[in-house]
């Protein structure tokens, strides 16, 4: 008999605040500088160097809180993480122990444990051999990020798949996003993310051996590490082997994972509170500040369009949360004829997360193509007016992401405009009558099951401008039924 | 005829202001004075009289200054008396320090000290100990024993030092001089090579407490580079009183003498009967968790130093030992560079702080430093001021404790409470035992500095205690 | 007490080499220092807050402008290996 195994995971994400100056030091925040130009005696731990807290980063670190649901400590303290480390210039990074910035909450139904507050390392690049050490591998030191605000998002262990890992990121990225506290940028490492993962025989209550995964720089990455390393614990487990508790490196090229616990003996932080810090004391005015900042959440955003407009909550999920797509989604309504209205919306939202994503690719930000979101606004009024039909009316968006314009002049140049009333279409149902006579005869007889063979006729003579209803109408009023 | 480095700071001041005196004049002859001293108290001295045109108009008007090493000073070595900052001139100058210059000091030079402060005896220096100028064969006391052996024998008008647990009280006793440690937090700590952060706080050294009031006057001030640092909620006025009347003066009570040197509780002693001639009351407090405060202090410093010295690791400044493997760099240059106290001081501490052991040491240290600092607000209720002596003990011989690093730890049975609830004190001489300088020592509240100030300025004027043995010595 | 042990474990904590002499050494010493330490635990902590900080003092925090970092020819100056525009160290992989 088999043992059926569940997964539990916990994520732990870096993320790197969008500041101007650096956590602790007032050096500029910047990215691909030459190595060693944004130091000071602060950020390069010199002696008698002493850090003072940047406002700002306590101000997105609030504003993230605030947007994950968590409760906002009124005191919250920094403490020193002791390690030795050449990208640690202080021998201790400056984090927050047990009085972190917020707590609890969560997003996406994944709980957060903790928001807390602390200094990115430096980079350490390997360097090759050294000359003045024969022969012996170096390692050269980059000041530069040292001392870059991160705040530490770190989750309940809720999630049980690495699907769920890759869909709970993908939201928490998009809420940074609109948040605009960082670039959120996993290959350029302002969103990092380790995860916690281990495996039990379903119905066990305790978890099993937890193993850290980390330093993953991409979703893909983070989703094939994960499955690999549920993959071999399950393996071991299978095999009545115990998993062991260390830290884990996966290779996304070769897709195998090394152990990072080497000749590191197991780490013993002396975590203690940052005598060169006063902990920070959270006015209302503070909150009120990051409050204020707070702009409309994906989560807020999606409700706001099944409520208001009316959407379908798949639509409206798609459009929240693909931020890009709902800013231009949103301005096309405001665009069109009728203005920002629900009537509207549907039919847009509609034609905007099915017609237009197909023809642009499902990566591309709307934004950057052909098509204005006016354009857009005013093809969909055209189809609703019935000037055009909705089949004419894909040629006409076609056209619009080959090479933008206006939809009414591309109707009129194309002659896609609808072609009705009876003076025009009377005479072509009436010879599609003519030609179908024993279809004509059966409908006579009552039986509109062969309507179609008819509409599809009218079709092809009008190139689809026609539009159904209204052949179906003529064709009654020839007939006399 | 008097030598000019017999001045006070504010005599010398006076006699620049009126145009009686030149200032570079007054700095060419301490310079003079500092280049050929055979105490070891300075680790660099300027080696020409800068241009003191700006200084000589500002308040201070050009007076020389002595720093203790560990401030640093820009393109000036600043090597906290340690081998591992050998040569290191640091691109940054402490704030204090260039709030005095900008109130008109010059740098006369850098004084020796303690390494990292770690001291009281100045025998812990990777440069050598330094000599008291009332006795060469004796210790000066420590952590700042350049800065107090300077100004006592005339290599100075007045100094900065630092006090943690005792390392400007404790040298001003042994050398016969007056010096303050203020309120925690009222003398920036930005540019002070760090020894305990909670607990490590810049004051001045003079010959009398006048000019200590003046050099502190231009030295406390919030500073937005120092997370830690507070506003004095009053400016310093230069003390007047020549009365103690109304004063109520408290002597802790298991202050009985014991492991005090009789000559030092005897001068104490006397010098509590010139208060009451001056209309002082003194009477016993109660200080009941005291007598806890060593061994909480040598928790709570050890503690933070091993973790403020972690960042000498060989890699961006400072010495470094040839290894082939990150570890082995790093475990060979602290084991090269450091002092046996600082090694074991980074023990002690990295112990308190390890896993298992903070609570019971490191918390519960600083649970011990809140019973203290009550025990003084409990105290200051009934007080206006608590007097001790400095230390237990005149300056005893060079080697005399080495071997002994608790007897040593001892010398800071009075000061470090102080220091743990962050309190102002002052010591000033008043009297000989064995024909070395007693200290006492004049505690208050937080801010109390101007009380402290005025109190010290009438005993000092009615204990008349002459200071002067001590720079002839050195002159011999 | 402390023994050899501890304080090679501590000292490798540290990042402190010890000579086999001055194991020894520290371990007496430090045990003498932690004895008088010891007397700590006399005392009820119970219900004691503990103090970080003597003198009480709000949020002092910065504000989020720019300052001039340091030339790096200044930030190489006390440096004792530098190449590669950077801070040299053995590797830690070596
Ligand atoms: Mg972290
Ligand atoms: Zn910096």
């Amino acid at each position: 008999m088999s043992v059926e195994y569940e997964t539990v995971i916990g994520l732990e994400i870096h993320v790197q605040l969008k500041t101007n100056t650096k956590m602790f030091c007032s050096c500029a925040l910047t990215f691909g500088e030459p190595p060693n130009t944004r130091t000071c005696p602060v950020c390069l731990g010199l002696p008698g160097a002493l850090p003072v807290a940047n406002a700002e980063a306590i101000h997105l670190g609030l504003m993230i809180g605030m947007a994950l649901g968590c409760e906002l400590a009124p005191r919250s303290k920094f403490d020193r993480k002791q390690y030795f480390y050449p990208d640690l210039p202080k021998g201790y990074q400056i984090s927050q122990f047990d009085e972190p910035l917020c707590a609890g909450g969560g997003i996406g139904g994944v709980r957060i444990h903790r928001v807390h507050l602390e200094e990115d390392a430096a980079k350490l690049v390997h360097a090759g051999t050294s000359g003045r050490i024969h022969g012996s591998a170096a390692s050269v030191v980059d000041f530069n990020r040292g001392g870059t605000p991160l705040a530490e998002i770190v989750t309940e262990p809720d999630i049980s798949s690495a699907e769920q890992a890759g869909e709970f990121l993908r939201l928490l990225r998009t809420t940074l996003r609109v948040l605009g506290v960082s670039d959120v940028n996993m290959e350029e490492g302002s969103l990092r993310c380790d995860a916690n993962i281990s495996i039990r025989p379903v119905g066990q209550a305790e978890l099993g051996v937890k193993t850290e995964l980390k330093n993953m720089n991409s979703f893909r990455y983070i989703e094939k590490g994960i499955r690999a390393e549920v993959a071999r614990q399950e393996a071991l487990l299978r095999a009545g082997e115990p998993v062991t508790q260390e830290t884990l490196h996966f290779d996304p090229r070769t897709e195998q994972l090394t152990s990072m616990r080497s000749k590191e003996e197991a780490h013993d932080y002396r975590y203690f509170p940052e005598p060169d810090l006063t902990p920070v004391l959270i006015t209302p005015d503070m909150l009120e500040r990051a409050h204020a900042a707070l702009p409309e959440l994906p989560a807020a955003r999606q409700e706001r369009f099944e409520r208001d407009l009316s959407l379908h909550p798949d639509t409206a999920k798609l459009l929240a949360w693909r931020t890009e797509l709902g800013d231009w989604f949103e301005a096309a309504l405001a665009a069109s004829p009728a203005g920002y209205d629900a009537a509207a919306a549907g039919p847009l939202a509609n034609w905007t997360t099915n017609e237009l994503i197909t023809r642009l690719g499902t990566d591309v930000d709307p934004a950057t193509s052909n098509v204005a979101p006016a354009a857009l606004a005013q093809l969909v009024a055209l189809v609703a007016a019935k000037t055009v039909t909705a089949n004419a009316g894909k040629q006409v968006l076609d056209v619009l992401v080959a090479e933008g314009g206006d939809p009414a002049a591309i109707i009129e140049a194309q002659g896609l405009g609808a072609v009705g009333g009876e003076d025009t279409l009377a005479p072509v149902v009436q010879a599609a009558l003519e030609a179908n006579p024993a279809i004509a005869e059966r409908l006579r007889g009552g039986d509109m099951k062969p309507m179609g063979v008819i509409i599809g006729h009218v079709m092809r003579e009008t190139k689809g401008r026609a539009d159904g209803g209204e052949v179906t109408k003529l064709v009654r009023a020839e007939l006399g039924l | 005829m008097t030598h000019l480095t017999d001045l006070t700071a504010k005599t010398a001041i006076d006699a620049i202001t009126s145009g009686d005196l030149d200032a570079a004049e007054l700095f060419d002859a301490y310079r003079s004075a500092a280049a050929a001293e055979d105490l070891n108290a300075y680790t660099w001295v300027a080696d020409q009289t800068p241009d003191l045109g700006a200084a000589a108009a500002a308040p201070l008007r050009g007076v020389p200054l002595a720093v203790k090493d560990l401030f640093c000073t820009a393109g000036v070595p600043s090597q906290a008396g340690s081998r591992i900052l050998e040569g290191y001139r640091p691109p940054h100058t402490a704030t204090v320090v260039e709030r005095l210059a900008a109130a008109g000091t010059s740098l006369l030079g850098k004084t020796n000290q303690d390494e990292f402060a770690m001291g009281s005896s100045n025998e812990n220096s990777a440069y050598g100990p330094v000599k008291n100028p009332w006795d060469r064969s004796r210790v000066p006391g420590g952590s700042s024993g350049g800065s107090a052996a300077a100004v006592a024998a005339g290599l100075a008008p007045w100094a900065l030092g630092t006090d943690t647990g005792g390392s400007i009280r404790q040298p001003a006793a042994l050398c016969g001089i007056v010096g303050l440690k203020p309120t925690y937090g009222t003398v920036s700590r930005y540019g002070m090579i760090a020894f305990a952060s909670s607990l490590d706080q810049a004051g001045p050294f003079a010959r009398d407490v006048t000019d200590v009031a003046l050099l502190y006057s231009h030295m406390h001030g919030r500073d937005p580079r120092d997370a830690t640092s507070v506003g004095h909620p009053e400016a310093t006025v230069l003390p007047t009183a020549e009365r103690m009347d109304g004063l109520r003066l408290g002597v802790p009570e298991d202050l009985t003498g014991e492991g005090v040197e009789p000559g030092v509780m005897a001068a104490f002693e006397a010098a509590l009967q010139t208060a009451r001639d001056l209309g002082a009351s003194v009477e016993r407090v109660a200080l009941p968790h005291a007598d806890y405060g060593l061994s909480a202090y040598y928790v709570i410093a050890p503690a933070e130093a091993s973790s403020n010295l972690a960042r000498f690791d060989g890699v961006r400044y400072g010495r470094r030992s040839g290894a082939d493997d990150l570890v082995s760099m790093y475990t060979k240059t602290r084991h090269d560079y450091f002092g046996d106290e600082v090694k074991r001081r980074i023990l002690i501490g990295t112990y308190a702080l390890s896993s298992g052991f903070y609570d019971a040491y490191y918390a519960g240290a600083q649970k011990v430093r809140t019973l203290i600092a009550r025990d003084f607000t409990a105290a200051f209720a009934g007080v206006d001021l608590i007097v001790t002596p400095t230390s237990p003990g005149v300056a005893f011989p060079l080697g005399a404790k080495t071997d002994d690093p608790l007897a040593m730890y001892l010398n800071d049975y009075f000061t470090v409470p102080i220091s743990l609830a962050g309190l102002p004190a002052i010591s000033l001489p008043c009297g000989l035992s064995e024909g070395l300088p007693v200290g006492l020592q004049l505690a208050g509240p937080a801010f109390s500095e101007n009380r402290i100030l005025d109190a010290a300025y009438a005993w000092e004027r009615a204990l008349a205690f002459d200071s002067t043995p001590s720079r002839i010595g050195a002159a011999r | 007490m402390i023994d050899r042990t501890q304080v090679l474990h501590v000292a490798r904590l540290a990042r402190l080499q010890l000579t086999d002499d001055e194991v020894g050494r520290m371990s007496t010493e430090l045990s003498n220092i932690l004895g008088h330490i010891e007397k700590l635990s006399a005392l009820d902590l119970t219900d004691v807050e503990p103090t970080t900080h003597v003198v009480a003092v709000g949020s002092a925090l910065r504000p989020d402008v720019v300052r001039e970092s340091l030339p790096r020819e200044v930030a190489f100056e006390q440096a004792p290996d530098i190449a590669d525009d950077g801070f040299r160290v053995p590797s830690p992989q070596a």
